[in-house]
């Protein structure tokens, strides 16, 4: 068990590895040169010979390499050219909030996902079912961005919930760890829990679409698959309740893919991430990256692209590990 | 006995004929009594039409900024409908209507050339994998992996951003990278499956060449699975563009008609001064997207052995 | 009073947009305490169908059911779901046939012995791994204790079948229906499970419904024989009858089919020809006559019935005479 953790840790190494150089190599590619890229309005040839020799461009390849590689191990991305702050600590400042988002958009898509899709498979053909199917090849038909400005003008107001930002100006959590929950927790700043939770409500919905709709989907896939099985009538043949048979049967395999799902759709939310937060004003990384974007502002790209994929394949490779620990035919190999 | 030959042979011919049938020509039965593939063909067939049609449908020249003097930005006035003008103008003054249309035709082209490029390179990377294996297979999956290891939004945004000067061209670029992982790993995880299929093995016994065999025998059969991806593939190059449009890394020509483009504008700009130049073209960008992905997923139902009874 | 009696027994498969297809048409017969019964056909010849049915374990839709299976006086096809759910498993047991897919993969073997024994006996969890290593011990499976935590996946074919065969007589139920219990098994561990079968119902007289295409397999276990075809039975008869004197025209080609060792060089295997694809339905003739040696012109024109017969039953208009049994027939 400890061995297959291990090999899988060891597995990511190689594909973290070719990241970075991609990502070297992608800054590489920028217009204008990284030095110019990186120095942005700023750049006067002066500034632009020093940075050069900063980063070693003068340098072969190979050492401008492990230059970057050090400077990424220590977390020296730069500063930003919006905010002219070290880009490294933009990022552990708006970090929580983007983990708040995503979490809360990924548990909304597993908690309503899940037992819609199962209901589906269950009543098959019935008006749930095709229901739950219409709107889940809707969901995927619809741009976020959309979605999110379309409940910003017609949801905000008549549910009372505030279409902009991460928290009221007078209401804001003292700041400790910037999860604002959290924060409000550890405080007792009640109001600012709340204030904070009505501040996610419509942003982490409109990002949970997507992976909704797929969990929805592979869920009830799954589970028509699996109601089909032979050791489902074994399961009946021996007369458990339907109870014991619904969850340690059917939903015990058919879940199993739903993990692997819930893995590649952080993929999503992270995309998600930059349009729903761009939209909502909430200030998260993915806010950063749209900022970013629009401002050409590539010490911040660079930095949140490598973040970005990092999270991916980490998560990717913690659903792997738990698919191993669910499934024990996987272990063996 | 006369009367027991016949009788043997009816139920014969009868099996015969049902084994005779190709797996294509049972899939477009089946998908003819799908009402999600009718639906999904049903709004393909139309947008490709009106792609297709689009500069003979839209009434008047989607160019043409004649009442531009009417739309004043800075006091928040864009005209909506009046006589002549259906749905309005737009920001420049031109006829919203006739924009949507020929929008069809831009929106048509970003997502087949977004994925065809994806298919091709994909195929390509996953076709050469699958069929030497070995260290080639290595090397180019890892590259692939790598390619997969990024969320697909950001993928694009890293494309796009290489580029000082955005276009049509660098959206679709940015957007087809997306797709060629997805291909090349479909098109390698069919090979592998096939390299040990029966056919193959015959195949290679009787002395035909590995370059006839992949030709002939394996990329046929690989072919519907690429088929469906590349539909549902499709809806997504659409609206991936859309959302790098939002971006700002779209097209800044603004003489440019493509739904994702205006959705994107409009979304920044106007939805307070007039929202159907956002709405318009996202409910076009939904219809679409939902069209293909129904296509698509009645398609993979269709060509799904397993339903072959 | 019969231990199980199955009265005119039909299922009818409707699918959307086709013809409705009688997979078994009136089927009857009895199983006594204790006793073993076959059921012998061919692939689609019904009876998986039978037994499903019974067990009440076919697909909520897409199938009718009629007629009356009465186990101990109640007829199951009336009962309600969870009656039923109380009775399986614990009055009646069934073994399926391949035992790789009929475990849950992934949960241990002990849990899915001690599941059926904590459901129906109430025993607790500890109560039912003691009494789980025990039952299987008594299926020849050695180290028990240690199967307890392992997976499917993790045994080999006939260690499956025997866990199956532990699992659904667990709780020593009257009736055990084994559907082709060893055709997904090689040849050597199919003899093994057999035995184990034999000695298992004598020993707790548990009645068993042998279902199988093989005769051998019947041979071997059962007392009495219903040979199917098409959905009806057209032969029954007590074992030695069956073999000694086959009198249906199907039942005798399918023993003069089995190849022997101590046939001469030369001699011809004797196929019955055609296929089941060449029926014609029962309401037309005979849905045997298109490949019967024996067929009459009224074979094409009357269905015929089910009468008695030298102590069996028999549905033929032209049976097999004794003095036409030339050098086949099992000895």
């Amino acid at each position: 068990m400890f061995r297959f953790l291990v090999r899988r840790l060891l597995q990511a190494i190689p594909t973290l590895f070719i990241l970075s150089i991609l990502i070297f190599a992608w800054l590489r590619s920028l217009p204008g040169g990284p030095a110019a890229a990186l120095l942005g309005d700023k750049a006067t040839p002066e500034k632009i010979a020093n940075l050069n020799h900063v980063l070693g461009l003068d340098q072969p390849i190979i050492l401008q390499y492990f230059g970057f590689l050090g400077r990424a191990f220590t977390g020296d991305f730069g500063n930003s050219l919006v905010s002219t702050q070290p880009v490294m600590g933009e990022i552990i400042t708006f970090l929580p909030a983007t983990i708040e988002l995503g979490l809360s958009a990924m548990i909304i898509a597993i908690v309503v996902g899940i037992p819609a899709g199962y209901l589906s498979a269950r009543f098959r053909g019935g008006p749930v079912d095709n229901l739950v199917i219409v709107l889940s090849l809707i969901g995927v038909a619809v741009p976020v961005f959309f979605l999110g400005y379309m409940m910003q003008d017609l949801l905000a107001s008549p549910l009372g919930l505030p279409s902009q930002g991460r928290q009221a100006a007078g209401l804001d959590a003292t700041a400790i760890t910037n999860f604002a929950i959290l924060d409000g927790i550890m405080t007792g700043e009640w109001d600012a829990v709340w204030d904070a939770i009505k501040h996610l409500i419509l942003p982490a919905f409109a990002l949970a679409t997507i992976p909704l709709a797929v969990i929805t989907r592979i869920t009830r896939a799954s589970v028509l698959d699996v109601l089909n099985e032979d050791f489902v009538r074994t399961a009946n043949s021996k007369g458990l309740t339907q109870q014991v048979v619904r969850t340690r049967h059917v939903l015990r395999n058919g879940l199993l893919p739903v993990v692997t799902t819930i893995g590649l759709q952080t993929g999503a939310l992270l995309g998600g991430a930059v349009l729903t937060e761009r939209v909502f004003n909430f200030r998260g990384l993915g806010f950063l990256l749209a900022e970013g974007i629009e401002r050409r502002d590539y010490p911040r790209l660079q930095a949140l692209l490598l973040f970005g994929a990092v999270v991916y394949v980490l998560v990717n490779m913690l659903v792997d590990v738990s698919y191993g620990i669910i499934d024990p035919r996987v272990r063996v190999r | 006995m006369n009367t027991l030959l016949n009788k043997k042979k009816e139920p014969i011919d009868k099996l015969a004929a049902a084994s005779g049938r190709s797996l294509g020509g049972e899939a477009l039965r089946r998908m003819l009594r799908s009402p999600v593939a009718i639906t999904g063909g049903a709004i393909t067939g139309l947008f490709l039409l009106l792609a297709i049609f689009a500069p003979l449908l839209a009434p008047k020249d989607p160019l043409d900024r004649t009442l531009q003097d009417q739309v004043q930005l800075g006091r928040g006035i864009i005209p909506g409908s009046m006589p002549g003008y259906p749905l309005g103008v737009d920001d420049f003054g031109r006829d919203f209507l006739s924009r949507l249309i020929v929008g069809a035709q831009q929106t048509l082209l970003v997502g087949v050339l977004a994925t065809v490029i994806g298919v091709l390179i994909g195929v390509l990377i996953g076709g050469i994998a699958g069929a030497f294996g070995g260290w080639v297979d290595t090397v180019l999956m890892r590259l692939v992996d790598v390619m997969l290891s990024f969320p697909s939004l950001l993928l694009a945004i890293s494309i796009a951003a290489l580029f000082a000067n955005p276009s049509q061209w660098t959206v679709i670029l940015a957007v087809s990278m997306v797709g060629v992982p997805i291909f090349a790993r479909l098109l390698r995880g069919s090979m592998l499956v096939q390299r040990d299929a029966d056919h193959v093995l015959a195949a290679t016994s009787l002395g035909v060449k590995r370059g006839a065999i992949v030709f002939r025998h394996m990329l046929p059969n690989s072919l519907g699975p690429v088929i469906v991806q590349a539909t549902l593939t499709l809806a997504t190059s659409i609206l991936e563009a859309a959302a790098l449009s939002f971006l700002g890394l779209g097209d800044p020509d603004p003489s440019r008609a493509e739904w994702g483009l205006m959705l994107g504008k409009a979304s920044r700009q106007f939805l307070d001064i007039r929202p159907e130049l956002a709405y318009y073209p996202a409910i076009a960008i939904i219809i679409v997207a939902l069209g293909f992905t129904l296509l698509g997923e009645s398609l993979r139902e269709a060509l799904d052995p397993k339903n072959r009874r | 009073m019969a231990l199980l009696e199955v009265r005119d027994l039909t299922v009818d498969f409707v699918r959307r947009g086709e013809r409705p297809f009688t997979a078994v048409d009136k089927v009857s017969f009895d199983v006594e305490p204790g006793q073993t019964v076959g059921l012998v056909g061919e692939s689609g010849c019904g009876k998986s169908v039978t037994s499903l049915a019974i067990m009440r374990l076919l697909a909520r839709r897409g199938n009718k059911v009629s007629g009356s299976v009465r186990f101990e006086g109640t007829d199951l096809l009336t009962l309600s779901d969870r009656d039923m759910r109380d009775r399986r498993g614990r009055d009646l047991g069934m073994v399926f046939q391949d035992p790789l897919s009929s475990l849950n993969p992934v949960i241990p073997i002990g849990l899915q012995i001690t599941e059926v024994l904590e459901r129906h006996r109430g025993m607790s969890r500890k109560a039912a791994s003691v009494e789980a290593t025990d039952l299987l011990d008594k299926v020849g499976i050695p180290d028990p204790a240690r199967r307890l935590s392992e997976y499917p996946h993790q045994l080999s074919g006939g260690m499956r079948q025997r866990a199956l065969i532990a699992i659904a007589l667990a709780c020593r139920p009257r009736l055990l229906i084994a559907d082709e219990p060893t055709t997904a098994l090689d040849v050597t561990i199919q003899a093994q499970i057999l035995a184990l079968l034999r000695e298992l119902v004598q020993d707790t007289g548990t009645a068993l419904i042998m279902i199988t295409h093989d005769l051998g397999v019947v041979a071997g276990l059962c007392d009495e024989v219903n040979v199917l075809y098409g959905g009806k039975i057209v032969e029954r008869a007590e074992r030695h009858q069956l073999f000694g004197e086959p009198r249906h025209p199907y039942t005798h080609g399918l023993l003069a089919s089995i190849p022997r060792l101590d046939a001469g060089r030369g001699e011809k295997l004797v196929p019955i020809r055609g296929s089941v694809a060449d029926n014609i339905p029962w309401d037309g003739g005979c849905a045997f006559a298109p490949r019967c040696p024996n067929a009459l012109p009224v074979c094409r024109e009357v269905s015929p019935q089910l009468v008695p017969d030298h102590g069996g039953l028999l549905r033929c208009h032209n049976p097999v005479r004794p003095a036409v049994v030339a050098g086949g027939g099992a000895r």
